[in-house]
């Protein structure tokens, strides 16, 4: 299909919950009030680690207005975890609390003061151990164990993984850089806390309400933790009121909220605390990093190796897969014909960190970006121009396996360097750092070299700079997270005789806008507007199962069967149209509200006429679709880890100055080109872009989760500096389409991938400005002005980290590189037909 | 110790008997039901609670409805007129400036005052007015965008 073939797809239209929206009607899981609804704490550990000695809750019993109260006793001994292969969470601690902020014991009440009174008079005595509050720390304590499992003392995850020989092309290269890497953690913030209802009735079935992204999983894990049959339980997913990751995790509040409501006969409701909401956190892992990559004079890589080492918090949650992704995506975006990947995922006594908005790939991707940029300078290329050279090549394979479709990338590069004024302004504004940095040893981007000599700047202390990066993400990860054969997404599409159409899907709108994309695409099926038809997500209860809305998996894995269910319903209602107009249903076309034929279009039957004679022809219509990703995960152990149906790519330029007597970074523009395959409607596509680079420029300015003695720094929305509309540059978004095979009317990720690059990219930028490398995020004033003072002292003028910890990665699975090779089959996957 | 109180809210006169220390934000989701204001932190930071109060957007987490009595509160229930939407309203509900929307009724009343105050704002303006109300999704883009187009609109019916 060509663009204007289509009639609701590539509009700019509201998205379908707008309305609702904007007049304050949308009811967020706190929002929903129920009669006799009973209001429940939590009760939270003080210690970053200690045993349980004792926990005397008579006290909180005793106190007037308390329903219940309930321990770790109260529940079945049952641990959960999102993940298989890592069930270490409690719903309350027993034995030992790992965190501060680790759930402890639970109050009902008649209302929340009262229910936030017992929790404090419940009496827990402690027995404190000591705190690892960092992966040096963990690792040089292996006396002192978090948890009992994992891959050695205090590590949860040792992976590696080789492909090829890197040793080899490292050796043959004309340049080999080493560089280390420090990104720190940050969290999701989403504006709204998560809450939760829970109504366990009296038949024994039980309802909960939650602010989740991931409804399924929270169905699963409450059978098994509650003990009681999935069948019975039923998980409505309330419209989000933010989740960028952070409520992808089933959680204890969830849990014990069901339990309490089991205990005393009332829904109960939960919401979380802002400081709650930091220590449950969940969010980007801090990850130390080294690479070393060879290069060639004209910029090829030769090969790559990456250690990272993640300080994984208490519990696994994500971690494993988080590991994976600080090494297996890196590949997708240049030419790596050789890789070496080692991880480790480290377990300190802090919140556990999970996904957050690219979760795992923006860490590598800072240290890879940066690494380009100061291997161009040294080999004396232009930045923008290195990267052009060495885009993957589409479909074929990466040295890890992956295999990738369609790729945009070249012409993203080619958009943003033209759209800055690249080319100008890397000369221009490269000339007052020259002037003050150390000598370079290159050109600073081919223009006419030494006009600085006669170009005076004013005395400004801002100094210009302007710098690019690059990055691909996924379209949804191709393996589910237990393994199974099922659908990753499925849709039933309803219609009746009233011409009404009816989407079931279990998608949940995060504020992505999935009930839209399930409208838009369903409507363009069936020749009808989106306001025709009406969406019911997430209830696992009603709807089919969709795995989460996470990953960038959703318009592609829900988009798809909701094409395929419409498809069926379109087929179904054309053969009883055809039979009444007396015509081939191939000649059949549905548009305009209407069914019939082009060229005898007066003849056209209204679609609810048309259902009505499906309706008469076959009975009640109602028909499924499924989606399951395409079976590609590499033939290695950890090889279901990265692959996608396709990837996105996006290229970004900042431009921005800095002050060299404070330190502070303006940021001025961001041009930001993002290859999505198919525009399924611009407006959400730029928010979703433009949101994505809003919170990459807080990560790469100001916000970190960071701890002292076991307490968060900064547990609140004004300390955890984030930015504000006077720190958002202007975004200039550039949708790129190259109609992917894979993807709903070619469509592709678009809410995670244009995070990546632009942290890098203003790192880069602030080298140009400035000469000086920040060799680890956030970028805060007090470390420009560190790198500043190091070169006036002589020294090299870069601030990141200076050490590595002792660990000895285990003996890498040595598999055959497959670079180069022809793509798997494209567009095969199951439930096609 | 409770109190009763009247508060006219969206020129409705509500009466509740309430604990004295209540916030004007947990009266009017709790007792009220108008929960189309919402909460981000309890404690001033986030402007997802901002109320109108005689016009001024108030941080209704950190008001008591005592002081409120006998003033005139503004929530987003009471934003349209009647069943016509404000034009900010319909601007961001065009342009997609509202994602997951929970900091959308804060921003929308902000966003009242300021044009009710100034017509035809600069978009640095627009910025300098919103600064205190954090979003997470958009990138603000969209907001400024749609702030400025309802300003146009509004403008452009005025004359």
């Amino acid at each position: 299909m060509t663009k204007n073939d289509f009639a609701v797809v590539g509009q700019p239209l509201p998205k379908v919950d707008a309305w609702a929206k904007v007049v304050g009607e949308t009811r967020y899981a706190d929002d929903l009030f129920l009669p006799r609804m009973a209001y429940a704490k939590l009760l939270r550990s003080a210690h970053a680690h200690a045993r349980i000695r004792s926990i005397d809750t008579a006290r909180a019993r005793a106190l007037p207005g308390v329903y219940a109260v309930v321990t770790a006793a109260d529940l079945p001994p049952v641990k959960f975890g999102i993940l298989p292969v890592s069930q270490d969470e409690e719903a309350l601690c027993a034995d030992k609390v790992r965190m501060v902020g680790d759930p402890l014991a639970a109050v009902a009440a008649v209302d929340e003061e009262t229910a936030d009174l017992a929790c404090r008079l419940i009496d827990v005595t402690y027995e404190p151990l000591p705190a690892l509050m960092s992966i040096f720390d963990a690792l040089a304590h292996p006396e002192v164990r978090i948890h009992e499992y994992g891959d050695g003392p205090n590590v949860h995850k040792n992976v590696a993984l080789q492909f090829g020989d890197v040793d080899t092309a490292l050796a043959g290269a004309d340049l080999v850089r080493e560089d280390v890497f420090f990104f720190e953690g940050n969290t999701h913030l989403p504006m709204e806390q998560h809450a939760a209802v829970a109504h366990w009735t009296s038949d024994g079935k039980l309802t909960l309400w939650s602010s989740t992204q991931t409804p399924h999983y929270v169905h699963r894990v409450l059978a098994k933790v509650l003990a009681t049959p999935a069948a019975h339980i039923r998980v409505i997913a309330t419209p989000v009121g933010g989740g960028f990751g952070g409520k992808t995790d089933p959680f204890s509040h969830e849990i014990v909220a069901c339990q309490l409501s089991k205990l005393t006969g009332r829904p109960v409701k939960i919401a979380l605390t802002r400081e709650e909401v930091f220590y449950t956190h969940r969010g980007r892992h801090p990850v130390l990093m080294w690479i070393k990559t060879g290069f060639t004079k004209r910029g090829d890589i030769t090969g790559c190796h990456l250690r990272t080492w993640l300080d994984g918090g208490a519990y696994g949650s994500y971690g494993v897969a988080s590991t994976f992704y600080t090494g297996v995506i890196n590949p997708v975006t240049y030419k790596i014909p050789v890789y070496k990947f080692e991880g480790a995922r480290i377990f300190t006594n802090k919140p556990a960190c999970g996904p957050k908005r690219g979760h795992g790939t923006p860490q590598p991707r800072f240290a890879l970006e940066c690494q380009l940029d100061k291997a161009a300078e040294q080999l004396g290329l232009d930045p923008a121009d290195l990267r052009r050279r060495i885009v993957v090549e589409p479909y074929t394979k990466t040295a890890n396996h992956l295999t990738v479709t369609t790729i945009g990338l070249g012409e993203c590069i080619d958009k943003v360097v033209e759209a800055s004024g690249w080319r100008a302004k890397r000369t221009r504004y490269g000339v007052t750092a020259a002037m003050g940095s150390q000598p370079t040893g290159g050109s600073r981007g081919g223009g006419a070299g030494c006009t600085h000599l006669v170009q005076p700047e004013p005395p400004s202390p801002k100094k210009p700079g302007i710098g690019i990066a690059c990055s691909a993400y996924m379209t949804g990860a191709g393996t589910a997270i237990y393994w199974n054969d099922m659908p990753h997404s499925g849709v039933i599409v309803r219609a009746d005789r009233s011409g009404g159409v009816a989407i079931l899907c279990g998608a949940t709108d995060i504020g992505q806008g999935s009930d839209s994309v399930l409208a838009y695409l369903t409507a363009e099926v069936l020749g009808l507007e989106p306001v025709d038809v009406q969406v019911f997500p997430a209830d696992t209860s009603l709807t089919p199962v969709d795995l989460g809305s996470y990953s960038s998996r959703v318009t592609l894995m829900c988009g798809m069967a909701a094409i395929q269910a419409a498809g069926r319903l379109r087929d179904a209602i054309f053969k009883a149209v055809a039979r009444k107009l007396e015509v081939d249903p191939a000649a059949l076309v549905a548009r305009e509200r209407k069914i019939g034929v082009p060229d005898d279009w007066d003849k056209a039957v209204s679609f609810a006429r048309a259902v009505e004679l499906g309706e008469a022809m076959h009975g009640v219509l109602a028909f499924p679709g499924s989606y399951a990703p395409p079976k590609r995960a590499g033939k290695y152990k950890g090889g279901g880890v990265g692959p996608s149906p396709c990837y996105s790519y996006s290229a970004c330029v900042v431009e921005l100055t800095v002050d060299e007597e404070t330190g502070t970074v303006d940021l001025r523009d961001v041009w930001i080109a993002h290859d999505i395959g198919r525009t399924l409607n611009p407006l959400l596509a730029e928010g979703q872009v433009e949101g994505s680079i809003y919170m990459g420029i807080g990560e790469a300015l100001m916000e970190e989760q960071v701890f002292r003695k076991g307490l968060h720094k900064q547990p609140s929305m004004l300390e955890y500096k984030s930015p504000t509309t006077l720190e958002t540059p202007e975004i200039h978004t550039i949708l790129v389409e190259t109609d992917d095979p894979e993807g709903p009317f070619g469509a592709k990720e678009v809410g995670q991938g244009p995070l990546l690059p632009v942290i890098p990219a203003i790192a880069n930028a602030i080298h140009h400005a400035l000469g000086i490398r920040i060799d680890e995020v956030p970028i805060t004033p007090d470390k420009i002005l560190k790198a500043l003072e190091l070169r006036r002292r002589g020294k090299p003028p870069r601030v990141g980290p200076d050490r590595l910890p002792l660990f000895t990665f285990k003996d890498p699975l040595v598999v055959e590189s497959a670079f180069g090779q022809p793509a798997d089959a494209i567009g095969v996957r199951p439930f096609q037909s | 110790m409770k109190v009763r109180i009247a508060l006219t809210v969206n020129d409705e006169v509500h009466e509740a008997l309430v604990p004295v220390h209540k916030t004007l934000l947990e009266v009017l989701r709790e007792d009220l039901a108008l929960t189309g204001t919402k909460h981000g932190c309890e404690l001033g930071e986030c402007g997802t609670c901002t109320v109108l109060v005689d016009g001024q957007p108030v941080l209704s987490c950190l008001a008591l409805p005592l002081e409120t009595e006998g003033r005139r509160i503004t929530t987003i229930e009471g934003l349209a007129d009647g069943a016509r939407l404000h034009p900010l309203q319909q601007a961001f509900a065009e342009l997609g400036a509202a994602q997951c929307g929970y900091c959308t009724p804060g921003i929308l009343l902000t966003a009242a005052a300021l044009l009710r105050e100034r017509p035809s704002p600069t978009r640095q303006e627009v910025k300098e007015a919103l600064a205190g109300n954090l979003c997470r999704c958009t990138g603000y883009t969209k907001i400024l965008d749609a702030v400025e187009l309802a300003a146009l609109r509004m403008e452009r019916a005025r004359t």
